[in-house]
């Protein structure tokens, strides 16, 4: 299988508890619900000899899988130290348990970050030839493509289709979801081509299929232009073209400037906000065959999550980056770092009050969410006034939940149809259009 | 015992023909059957004879990339041999960099500690014999001076990288390219007989 992880501490056991509460609390929605499922299994444990406990949280945001894409690449990973096992079991102390599942949280994220750990450490020491093996072929493939991640941008294009003020179209959801995805496993595939040496050197990507030699560069690179070309032409002829040219743009924007820029200038995260932000835009044009100020919104609200989220993490991946040589504002400029976080947790709360206005959602949308906006802008304050280790991951792990109980909110707040034709406004235009770009 | 071995100097401003220094940290793979290639002699590993593969190894301690043995086979056309040595070239760029970065890294890393704790008065080691560090706030400083004192050379070696990584991937498929013709004509002179 693809992922394959060995639960060999006791400790662990109380783990499930906490997580079916966790599932119970955000229960209705597929997408939420599959989003902690990834959660779940997205465990990692990889110990060597110091025997620290790596937790792999996606990059930079969860929820944009082009932005996971670059946020893979930043090598978001919180090290854990933990007392050494001796190879009989032994119970970990009850705080290092809850460590280990806040760890597991975030090693959600993380795409290619599960692995049996004996199997592991001991297939790393020995030689192996270098032959494409076809059974293992399908699993490489998906670390390729960081299959985790992209399954995460596609629920964000999924949240905007569905929020877009037009009746559903299942045919129109199914190809724009799958273009998405094959676009996204295609710029996720040559951002890891462009950094073999680079992941090499990080503790959090050493296990990507062409830093292990798994599979060749120009097999890489054929796998990407075959999901690519295939995924833009899908969303050019089968949704609209300009989901199609979003798509592209997505792409070239992932894998031909912010990967780059990683190792240039701090400006990389605005890049990186900015690819995140794109799919629910995508979704939502998919839908409604134009950029409204709802996609805008959609995209605005995505974006700024993404800075809490990213540069919370990358606070406690300074080492990492000072070495890899890649230039993120944690680094070098702590303060800005820390203001730009809670700038933007402010801005969430002033895009939720926007959406009414723009007839996205009822007015209960803004005072519903403002509980967890005003939590994490709390955190947001704490961290910018702390500047340390535990607040930056307070932080973070907030921004796990938050993304998604927002969305959550919000599509439960969706406007109805029923309201907005009694106002008589464009959604009869809407209907139209969605008639005419659907496949024939 | 490494073995310097000179190659072409190529387009790469670090490589200075060490193919493999100390790059094997494995405790060696298969025994080696007789299994001629040219480079296993520095690296401590000897594929089997039998293989007509690459064989690619476990990370290197300094540099942390993975040290590959390349196979030569016995017809190696001209277009193969360039891709071969191409990527032997890159291997061992990229290994004297990230081995001397590294370095370069731990040993600043160890200075600065060094310096910080003087400054605060304390030793190297406590009373348990435990290693003395700072912690991550302290240790700010230190990164963020690192990366801009090697900024510079980081964007020389991105662009080789980048250069690097490209033709050998166009290698690659040329050669590929080349193969499968040569296997299209092979097979329509066996039908044609």
């Amino acid at each position: 299988g693809l992922f394959v992880w060995h639960l060999k501490n006791p400790g662990i056991r109380q783990i499930p508890c906490q997580f079916v509460h966790l599932c119970r609390v955000a229960n209705d929605r597929l997408i939420t619900f599959q989003y902690f499922n990834f959660l779940k299994r997205m465990y990692v444990t990889q110990y060597n000899k110091d025997l620290s406990q790596r937790a792999k949280p996606k990059s930079d945001s969860v929820a944009s899988p082009f932005r996971e894409l670059q946020q893979l690449e930043q090598e978001k990973k919180i090290i854990h130290k933990i007392r050494p096992i001796p190879p009989v079991h032994q119970r970990l102390p009850e705080t290092s348990s809850r460590n280990e599942w806040r760890e597991i949280k975030s090693a959600a994220e993380t795409e290619d970050s599960v692995t049996a750990v004996r199997a592991e450490s001991k297939d790393d020491r020995q030689w192996k030839e270098m032959k494409l093996r076809l059974d293992d072929l399908p699993g490489i493939l998906a670390r390729l493509s960081k299959i985790k991640l992209t399954a995460l941008v596609v629920s964000t294009a999924s949240a905007g289709f569905a929020m877009a003020p037009v009746p559903f179209d299942l045919t129109c959801f199914l190809l724009a979801s799958l273009g998405t995805g094959l676009a996204s496993c295609a710029a996720n595939s040559i951002n890891q081509f462009f950094e073999v040496p680079f992941d090499s050197n990080m503790n959090r990507t050493k296990n990507r299929p062409l830093v292990r030699g798994q599979i060749s560069p120009l097999l890489a690179v054929c796998f990407a232009a075959s999901c690519g070309i295939p995924g833009i032409a899908l969303l050019t002829l089968g949704v609209n073209p300009l989901t199609g040219a979003l798509g592209a743009f997505n792409i070239f924007l992932y894998t031909c400037c912010y990967t780059p820029m990683k190792r240039m200038s701090i400006a990389n995260t605005w890049v990186g906000a900015v690819v995140g932000a794109i799919p629910p835009v995508m979704g939502w044009t998919a839908a409604t065959g134009s950029l409204d100020a709802g996609a805008l919104l959609l995209g605005g609200i995505l974006y700024s999550w993404q800075f809490p989220h990213f540069n919370a993490l990358s606070w406690g991946l300074r080492e990492d980056y000072s070495r890899g040589g890649y230039c993120m504002m944690s680094v070098t400029h702590p303060g800005l770092c820390r203001r730009v976080a809670l700038r933007h947790c402010l801005a969430l709360i002033g895009l939720s009050a926007v959406a009414p206005v723009l007839d996205i959602t009822t007015w209960t949308f803004p005072i519903i969410s403002l509980p967890i906006n005003l939590y994490i802008s709390y955190l947001g304050f704490r961290f910018y006034r702390d500047a340390d280790r535990s607040s930056s991951r307070k932080l973070f792990f907030c921004s796990l939940w938050h993304l998604p109980m927002l969305l959550l909110v919000m599509f439960t707040c969706k406007k109805s149809f029923v309201e907005k034709e009694d106002k008589g406004d464009l959604l009869g235009g809407n209907r139209s259009r969605a008639m005419e770009i659907r496949l024939p | 015992m490494a073995v310097v071995r000179a190659l072409r100097g190529g387009g790469c401003c670090y490589c200075r023909l060490l193919l493999s220094s100390s790059s094997a940290s494995s405790a060696g793979g298969p025994a080696a059957e007789g299994g001629e290639r040219q480079e296993s002699a520095g690296l401590h590993f000897s594929p089997p004879a039998h293989s007509c593969k690459d064989w690619i190894g476990p990370p290197d301690k300094h540099s942390n990339l993975r040290p590959v043995v390349f196979y030569v086979p016995p017809e190696e056309s001209p277009l193969e041999r360039r891709l071969r040595e191409a990527r032997q070239e890159a291997q061992a760029c990229d290994q004297r960099f990230w081995a001397r970065h590294n370095r370069a890294f731990r040993q600043e890393k160890e200075e600065f500690i060094y310096s910080r704790l003087k400054a605060k008065g304390l030793e190297m080691r406590d009373e348990t014999g435990q290693k003395a560090t700072l912690n991550a706030e302290e240790m700010a400083d230190f990164y963020k001076d690192f990366l801009s004192k090697n900024f510079r050379k980081h964007m020389q070696y991105n662009r080789d990288w980048y250069k690097r990584n490209f033709t050998i991937t166009f290698l690659m498929g040329q050669v590929a390219l080349a193969r499968a013709l040569r296997r299209l004509r092979w097979k329509k002179k066996d039908a044609g007989n």
